[in-house]
């Protein structure tokens, strides 16, 4: 039987549950994060029911790279965890807030506003620590005995505030991106205004993020910029471009799906730099995949169970989906 | 701010509270998915339209449950990487692929049909929405299964070899998901949430019931809520004690400080009912105990020889006192499930089931004790446990994170006033929710309306809304 390197088939498997963590609950997190920008609580309860039937699932996904990492990877999760444990204890509570604002929201009329306020402070806050998380884990975790060796405080930098602004931003495209595909009426109208805005910024925080990182580590550098390296990392660039191009182009033209998918594949791309970046370690720059890896018959076992389960879930996952698919109608059933 | 605490004790306060909240929403939500199904069933079964109205009504209960318990678990999934990183990396190749297989095998299923079960009646039809909430009943079970398998491993490791870095690497997947004391704790708890379910859902048909309102539904609710308590509590009693008696075989310690056993009994060790246990010398004060008891109950025999504390190092027993008692109030409220349900019984061979206020009265106040016996049994083997997180081969002292009180202590108190804030809140409108049935209209704050969407039928507030 050939030889199968499990700690590289698993690092796939996190890498796409991390992915579509961030490309689900990003959009539902970007709908709260627009918010404010709808005062009206029609246009808000719309915009909640678009999302209320699948948040749920998506955030599941967090839970997988969670739970996912202490099965397969347990030194990266006793080692990242720690040393990122401010943003993370504060992305955890700010999902509570913005958790149950879905239920809470519609128990009081009273109450209703305090509801969307912990709706659009959650969410906001949940996509700026995990842009955090995100940035403190590119900069570098320094491990020393098998535990985390930095200091309290090493996760904010200036670096790590730009990613987590961007991953707001990024967020608030995905959500608006959505709305323009869910809702229509006044509502999509003003959703697209907001996306096209979006898109200028995600521009400008992308390239921001990108100029930087090479220069934090010189890891980064030579991936990116060393030959013969560039001649693959380069089709990244290129691929965010035409993303852009047909973002723009969808949102301009008055498509419905096409931006939505193209902010997806923005985030793609931009997922796939951070691993071109990042390869092979899995805590930059200090334990590799391999490192951190269980041993092969906790990996094994669980692949068993991930090949079977895996397909599964994306297939009903994909039906729920299908269930509530099409244009929220805003009148459906108040007649 | 908490520089003068101990950071270990920070964190084990923190996990503490953390869990005893997140517990409480699956202790319900188990049950009340099966409830839900049984409901959903029979009204496709009987199409009479009072089943449907009692599904939609715990429907709405059980979103906002859920909600609440998915919010509160996700914290827990990364818990034990802030607070107990050293313990994530030696124990995760064990308990991790154990709770990646309940994340892949019930988180996904649950929230996969969660969505269909809450708003797409009318957008999949009856048959695949009942489909959907079966599948979310099964979710809720699959669950417990896997995070109890994680628990039971913790309690009575088995099945694996240590390396050189000090890892417990899995040789015997079997022997550690089936390990020696699941089977037991699986069961205990799954009964334990099915008479919690029960005994809320009698509570509220109670309070109906005594109010006389919504007789139909709460009479039915009533009758099906004592029924699973008539035949599941004994059951349950039987249950705890077979858990007990595994407990004994590969934990005795923790018997010992569950009974208040500080001496050892060469000749018949006596049952103590109640007393204060004392560490300081290592004795019960003002004991009331029968003779013998114990060694009949634990061993089946009077005379038979049960070791104490005094054979176990004082630095290896659990806090006595915290255990003895938690075990008593579990054991106490068992028995007045047990006592509930046979009144139950009693009445309805008297004809006098659905007037006997007394009986209503004792369902009412019996309402939340599901959930203070589900914590009060966790704080027993949990703390029992101790000075272990993995019993025999790990202690707690060493398995926290290095992370500083001041870090701890601060999140621990946000965890502390954000949890009783929020879920304060959730509790609140669940009550309010439970002490209206469909068919009361009240003009007041509330919105009942079955829960809103997309194809749904309008509730009285999104009317006003437009």
């Amino acid at each position: 039987m050939m030889e199968l390197d499990l700690p590289l088939i698993w690092a796939g498997i996190i890498a796409f549950a991390v992915l579509a963590y961030v490309i689900l609950d990003g959009f539902d997190l970007g709908v709260g994060i627009l918010f404010p920008l709808f005062p009206e609580k029609h246009d808000r309860d719309v915009m909640m029911n678009s999302i209320a039937p699948v948040w749920d699932g998506n955030e599941t996904w967090l839970v997988l790279g969670g739970g996912g990492l202490l099965a397969v990877f347990p030194l990266a999760y006793a080692t990242i965890l720690p040393a990122l444990y401010a943003p993370i204890i504060v992305m955890l509570l700010a999902l509570i807030f913005r958790g149950v604002a879905f239920e809470y929201r519609w128990r009081t009329k009273r109450a209703e506003h305090l509801w969307n306020y912990s709706f659009i402070g959650g969410s906001t806050l949940a996509a700026f620590a995990q842009g955090i998380t995100l940035g403190a884990l590119v900069q570098g975790i320094e491990v020393e005995n098998r535990a985390y060796a930095g200091g309290w405080w090493d996760w904010l930098t200036p670096f790590s505030l730009l990613t987590g602004v961007a991953l707001v931003v990024g967020y608030a495209l995905l959500g608006a991106t959505w709305l323009v595909m869910k809702t229509s009426g006044r509502l999509a109208i003003k959703a697209r205004r907001i996306a096209l805005r979006m898109t200028v910024a995600t521009i400008v925080m992308m390239g921001l993020v990108s100029l930087w990182t090479p220069f934090l580590d010189r890891l980064y550098l030579e991936r990116w910029f060393g030959f013969p390296n560039i001649l693959y990392s380069g089709l990244v660039p290129v691929g965010v471009a035409g993303c852009f191009y047909l973002l723009l182009r969808g949102l301009l033209k008055r498509r419905d799906v096409l931006p939505f998918l193209s902010a997806l594949g923005l985030f793609v791309l931009g997922f796939i730099g951070i691993g071109i970046s990042f390869f092979p370690y899995i805590v930059p720059t200090s334990v590799t995949i391999h490192e951190a890896a269980a041993p092969d018959s906790s990996l094994m076992f669980l692949l068993v169970g991930a090949v079977f389960l895996v397909p599964m879930i994306l297939a009903y996952t994909a039906y729920a989906y299908w269930v509530f698919r099409g244009k929220m109608n805003p009148d459906e059933g108040y007649h | 701010m908490f520089e003068s605490f101990d950071a270990l004790l920070l964190a084990r306060i923190q996990f503490a509270f953390t869990v005893s909240f997140h517990i409480i929403f699956p202790a319900f939500t188990i049950g009340l998915a099966s409830y839900l199904a049984v409901l959903e069933g029979l009204w496709l079964w009987t199409r009479r339209q009072v089943y449907l109205d009692i599904f939609n009504f715990w429907k709405t209960i059980f979103a906002l449950c859920f909600g609440m318990g998915v919010v509160s678990g996700i914290v827990m999934s990364y818990q034990f990487g802030t607070n107990w990183s050293v313990f994530s990396d030696r124990a995760g190749p064990v308990i991790g692929p154990l709770m990646g297989y309940e994340v892949l095998s019930a988180f996904f299923l649950e929230a996969g049909f969660l969505g269909i079960m809450l708003f797409g009646l009318n957008r999949v039809g009856k048959g695949l929405h009942f489909f959907a909430t079966i599948m979310v009943a099964i979710g809720t079970l699959g669950s417990a299964f896997w995070i109890l398998s994680v628990n039971s491993w913790m309690q009575t490791p088995a099945g694996f070899s240590i390396n050189e870095v000090g890892q417990f690497v899995p040789e015997n997947w079997w022997a550690i998901v089936f390990n020696p004391s699941f089977p037991y704790r699986l069961l205990h708890m799954v009964l334990a949430a099915y008479l919690t379910t029960a005994l809320v859902v009698g509570a509220v048909a109670a309070w109906h019931l005594l109010r006389g309102r919504a007789q139909e539904r709460a009479g039915i609710m009533f009758s099906m809520a004592m029924w699973m308590l008539t035949i599941v509590a004994p059951l349950q009693v039987l249950a705890g004690d077979l858990h007990g008696l595994n407990t004994l075989e590969h934990q005795p310690v923790k018997v010992m400080a569950m009974e208040g056993h500080y001496e050892s009994h060469p000749d018949g060790a006596p049952l103590i009912l109640f007393g204060l246990p004392n560490s300081e010398t290592q004795t019960v004060d003002y004991a009331i105990q029968i003779p013998k008891l114990s060694s009949l109950i634990l061993l089946h025999d009077l005379n038979a020889p049960l070791d104490g504390l005094d054979t176990i190092p004082e630095e290896l027993h659990p806090p006595v006192a915290i255990v003895f008692w938690s075990f008593r109030i579990m054991v106490t409220i068992g028995m007045t499930m047990v006592a509930l349900g046979l009144w139950s019984l009693w009445a309805r061979r008297r004809g006098t089931f659905y007037t006997n206020r007394g009986l209503q009265r004792l369902a009412l106040w019996m309402g939340p004790m599901g959930f203070v016996a589900v914590l009060a049994g966790w704080v027993t083997t949990e703390v029992g446990r101790q000075p272990y997180t993995v019993y025999g081969h790990l202690l707690t002292a060493d398995s926290v994170s290095p992370i500083a009180a001041p870090a701890v202590g601060a999140s621990l108190l946000a965890f502390i006033v954000i949890y009783f804030t929020i879920f304060g809140a959730g509790t609140f409108y669940i009550l309010r929710l439970m002490g209206r049935l469909p068919d009361d209209d009240i003009e007041d704050d509330i919105e009942d309306n079955p829960i809103r969407t997309a194809g749904i039928t309008p509730g009285p507030a999104q009317k006003e809304a437009f």
